[in-house]
C-alpha cells in the first residue's frame, strides 16, 4: 500500500499545478485588470479611489509586471496566506464569503453522495437480479428520465409540485420564522424539511446513473464461469450473489466519488439558484455575471481541488478494496 | 474458426424473420448469416432493440422537424401579440356549442386585477377562430431559398387577429408551440456540430496517441486525465461568461459549441486510442504490414473500418449530454442569448417557481429536452450493443 499511496500522492501534484494555472488564466481572461476595473467602478458611483490605495493594490497584485510574477504573487498568498484576493462586488475578501458557504457546499455534496449510495445500492442490486421483471422496468424507465432532464428542470418541478399540494415555501433552508432565531429542535427540524428537496434534485442524475452502472456490471458478473461452478456446488443463491460478485460490482461505488463530487459541484450552481440556497454554486454564477474573477477563479480552484482529492479517496479506496489496483499499476 | 461459425448461427434471430422461403429449412438463414457483410448483421441485431428502434424513429422525425420547421410552425419565431402575454394553451375542438362541426378554438381574452395585477384568462364560447392544414400564413424559407407562405395548419383565415396558441404563450406574448419547433433546429443542431468538432479532435489525438505509443502517448494521456478531472459545468460557465457580450449570435452559437465539444472529446478520445491499440496487435494487421501496405492504407482500409460502429455509437451518445449541457447553459443566461431560439433560451422564462406557478405551460419545452435526449440515448445504446454484431 505505501508506494501506491507515494505514487498517487505525486501525481497529484501536477495535476493540482495545471489546475492553478487555469484558474489564474481565468482570471485574466476579461478585459481589463482587477485595478482598473475597481477604479472604473469607484468613478461610475461618483467617486475616486485615491493613489496610495490604487499602488497599494497594484504592488499587491503585481500589475503591470509580467504575468509569471502576477501569478506567482496571487498563487503564494492562496498557499501562504489563505489570501484569495478581493471580490469587488461584495467588497470582501474571497476567503471570507467562501468561509460562509464552503461548509454548506461540502456537507450538502456528503449528504447527496450518502443519497445517491442508499437509493442505488438496493435499486441497482434488485434491477440486475430481476432482469426485465416489472420493477426492473420502473426503475430503468425513471431512472433514464432523470438522465435525460436538465437538473434545473427537476428542481423546478418538484418546487411546483411542493407549492401546489404539499404547501411548501419556495426554497431556501429555513422557513422565514428560523431565520436569525438561534438553534434548537425547531430550526433543526425545519432545516431537515427544507433539505429533502435539494437531496433529491442533486441526488437524481447521480442515482440514475450509478443504478445504470452497478446493474449492468452485476449483469456481467453473475454470469461468469465462477459463479455457475458455485450454483453447481450447490452453493445457496444468496451468497452465491452476495459474496463475490457483488464486491466486485461494487468498485464503481467507490471509483465514482472523484466525478460525482464534480457533478454535485456542477449541479449545484444550477439547482441552488432555483432553490434559493446558500451555497457555492450562485456565487460562482454571479461572480462570472459579473466579472468578479478573482472570487470565480478561487471558487473553480477550489472546485477541481475537491474534485482531484475526490479522485484520490477513491483511487485509495479502490486500491485497499481491491488488490488487482494496488499491485496491477506498478 | 469453429467458434466463429457457431456465432453466427446465434445471432440473427431478425435473419429468420427476414428469410421468407419456406423450403430453405432454416440453413438459408445460416447461409444469408454467412454471407452478410457487417453492416448488415448490424442493421438485424439492431432492428431486434425494440426501444432502439424508437429512438431511432423519434431522432429522426426531430430531425426532420429541423429541416422543415418553417413549415410545421404556424407561426414566425418572431410573431408575437402583447394582449395574449402569458396565454394559456387553447382546447382544440370539433363541434361547437351549436353542433356546427369544424377545427376551431375559441378566443381568450384577459382582465387584469387592478389590485393585484393577476391574469385571469376568460374563454369567449360565442365565438371561433376557424383552424385548417395547408393554410396561408407568414412567409418563411426552406432549406434556404424557398420562400413560402403555407404552413401545416394555423388560422383558417391568415387576417385573423386572434393568434391561435394550443401550448400558451410566454411573457411577450410568443407562440409557444411555434418557438419550440423552431428552437429544434439550434438545439438538435448544436448537438451534431459539437460532436463533430470532438470527434476530429478525437481521431486526432486519439489515433496519433494510439498510433504512435511512447512519449506522445503519455503526454496526450496526461492532456485528457487533466481536462477529464476538471469539473465541467463551472469550467463551462466561466468559459461562457468570458465570451464578449458584444458578440452577434452566430459568433456565440459557434462558440458555445467549441466550449462544449472543448471537453467533450477526451472520452472519445480515449476510446479511439484504445481500439487503436488492440488492432494494431491484431493477425491481419500483421499480415497486411508484411504485405507492404503503407501506413495511410493500414489505417483508413484495415483499422478504421474495424471500430467506425463504435465510434458512431459513442457519438450518438455524446450529442444529448450537449443538448442538455446547452439547456443548462441558456438557461443560466451564460449560452445562448435571445433572439436565438433554443429550448434553453425558451426555459430561460422558466427562472423561478413564481413564474411557474402562474404559468406553468413554459416548461412545455423541457418535455422536449426530455424526449429528444431520451431517444438519442436509446438510439445510442441499440447501436452500441449492436455495433458489435459478432458479440455474444
Amino acid at each position: 500500500m505505501g508506494p501506491y499511496l507515494l505514487r498517487r500522492f505525486m501525481i497529484m501534484i501536477p495535476t493540482l499545478f495545471a489546475i492553478s494555472i487555469a484558474s489564474f488564466v481565468l482570471i485574466q481572461l476579461p478585459p481589463g485588470d482587477y485595478v482598473t476595473t475597481l477604479i472604473a467602478q469607484y468613478s461610475a458611483q461618483g467617486d475616486q479611489l485615491d493613489a496610495a490605495r490604487i499602488q497599494a493594490l497594484e504592488q499587491r497584485y503585481g500589475i503591470g509586471e509580467p504575468m509569471i510574477v502576477q501569478y506567482w504573487k496571487w498563487i503564494s498568498g492562496i498557499l501562504f496566506h489563505l489570501d484569495f484576493g478581493e471580490s469587488f462586488a461584495w467588497g470582501k475578501p474571497v476567503s471570507e464569503l467562501l468561509a460562509e458557504r464552503l461548509p454548506l457546499t461540502i456537507a450538502m455534496s456528503i449528504g447527496t453522495l450518502l443519497f445517491i449510495w442508499a437509493v442505488s445500492f438496493p435499486i441497482g442490486i434488485y434491477s440486475a437480479l430481476r432482469q426485465y421483471s416489472v420493477g426492473d422496468y420502473v426503475f430503468t424507465l425513471i431512472g433514464f428520465i432523470g438522465l435525460a432532464t436538465p437538473n434545473f428542470l427537476i428542481a423546478l418541478v418538484l418546487m411546483y409540485l411542493g407549492m401546489q399540494y404539499f404547501g411548501t415555501g419556495a426554497g431556501g433552508l429555513l422557513s422565514p420564522e428560523w431565520q436569525g432565531a438561534p438553534w434548537n429542535l425547531g430550526k433543526l427540524l425545519d432545516l431537515l424539511g427544507h433539505l429533502w428537496v435539494p437531496l433529491l434534485v442533486w441526488g437524481t442524475a447521480g442515482t440514475a446513473g450509478m443504478i445504470r452502472i452497478l446493474r449492468s456490471n452485476l449483469l456481467d458478473e453473475i454470469r461468469k464461469p465462477y459463479v455457475t461452478a458455485a450454483r453447481a456446488r450447490g452453493v445457496s443463491e444468496t451468497k452465491l450473489t452476495l459474496k463475490y460478485p457483488l464486491r466486485v460490482a461494487l468498485n464503481p461505488f467507490f471509483s465514482t466519488i472523484g466525478w460525482v463530487l464534480a457533478s454535485l459541484i456542477a449541479a449545484d450552481a444550477i439547482v441552488s439558484k432555483v432553490l434559493n440556497l446558500p451555497t457555492m454554486g450562485p456565487l460562482l454564477l454571479d461572480s462570472l455575471k459579473s466579472q468578479d474573477m478573482y472570487l470565480a477563479g478561487s471558487i473553480i480552484l477550489i472546485s477541481a481541488t475537491l474534485t482531484v482529492i475526490g479522485t484520490l479517496i477513491s483511487d485509495l479506496l479502490l486500491g485497499w478494496l481491491d488488490p488487482r489496483v494496488r499491485l496491477g499499476a506498478r | 474458426m469453429m467458434t466463429n461459425a457457431q456465432q453466427l448461427r446465434d445471432l440473427p434471430a431478425g435473419a429468420d424473420v427476414h428469410h421468407e422461403d419456406p423450403t430453405a429449412e432454416g440453413h438459408g438463414a445460416d447461409r444469408e448469416v454467412a454471407v452478410a457483410s457487417q453492416w448488415q448483421l448490424t442493421w438485424w441485431s439492431f432492428r431486434r432493440h425494440k426501444l432502439a428502434m424508437v429512438g431511432a424513429v423519434v431522432t429522426l422525425g426531430l430531425y426532420l422537424v429541423v429541416v422543415f420547421a418553417g413549415f410545421l410552425a404556424p407561426y414566425a419565431k418572431s410573431y408575437y401579440s402583447a394582449e395574449h402575454a402569458y396565454a394559456p394553451p387553447q382546447a382544440v375542438k370539433l363541434v361547437d356549442d351549436e353542433g356546427n362541426w369544424g377545427l376551431h378554438v375559441n378566443p381568450q381574452s384577459a382582465e387584469q386585477d387592478p389590485s393585484t395585477l393577476q391574469l385571469t384568462w376568460t374563454t369567449d364560447t360565442t365565438a371561433e377562430t376557424d383552424l385548417g392544414f395547408f393554410v396561408k400564413g407568414q412567409e418563411y424559407e426552406l432549406f434556404g431559398f424557398l420562400t413560402l407562405d403555407r404552413h401545416l395548419f394555423g388560422p383558417a383565415d391568415p387576417t385573423s387577429e386572434e393568434p391561435v396558441y394550443l401550448l400558451g404563450a410566454d411573457k411577450n406574448g410568443h407562440d409557444i408551440l411555434s418557438r419550440m419547433i423552431h428552437g429544434t433546429t439550434v438545439s438538435m443542431t448544436i448537438g451534431l456540430v459539437g460532436v463533430a468538432i470532438s470527434l476530429l479532435i478525437a481521431i486526432l489525438l486519439g489515433g496519433l496517441s494510439g498510433l504512435l505509443g511512447g512519449a506522445t502517448d503519455t503526454v496526450i494521456q496526461r492532456v485528457i486525465e487533466f481536462l477529464m478531472s476538471l469539473p465541467a459545468i463551472p469550467l463551462w460557465m466561466a468559459l461562457a461568461a468570458a465570451v464578449p457580450a458584444t458578440w452577434t449570435p452566430l459568433e456565440r452559437y459557434f462558440a458555445i459549441i467549441v466550449i462544449l465539444s472543448l471537453i467533450g472529446w477526451t472520452g472519445l478520445a480515449r476510446e479511439v486510442r484504445g481500439k487503436f491499440m488492440s488492432v494494431r496487435q491484431e493477425e491481419y494487421i500483421t499480415a497486411a504490414t508484411i504485405d507492404g501496405a503503407k501506413r495511410g492504407r493500414l489505417i483508413f482500409r484495415h483499422m478504421l473500418p474495424q471500430f467506425t460502429s463504435h465510434i458512431i455509437a459513442s457519438l450518438s451518445l455524446s450529442i444529448p449530454a450537449m443538448i442538455l449541457a446547452e439547456t443548462s447553459l441558456s438557461w443560466l443566461g451564460l449560452g445562448l442569448q435571445a433572439p436565438v431560439v433554443s429550448w434553453g433560451v425558451l426555459l430561460q422564462e422558466a427562472q423561478n417557481v413564481r413564474v411557474i406557478t402562474t404559468a406553468p405551460w413554459i416548461m412545455i419545452p423541457g418535455i422536449a429536452v426530455v424526449v429528444a435526449v431520451l431517444a438519442l440515448n436509446f438510439f445510442g445504446d441499440g447501436l452500441r450493443d449492436a455495433a458489435d454484431p459478432y458479440k455474444h
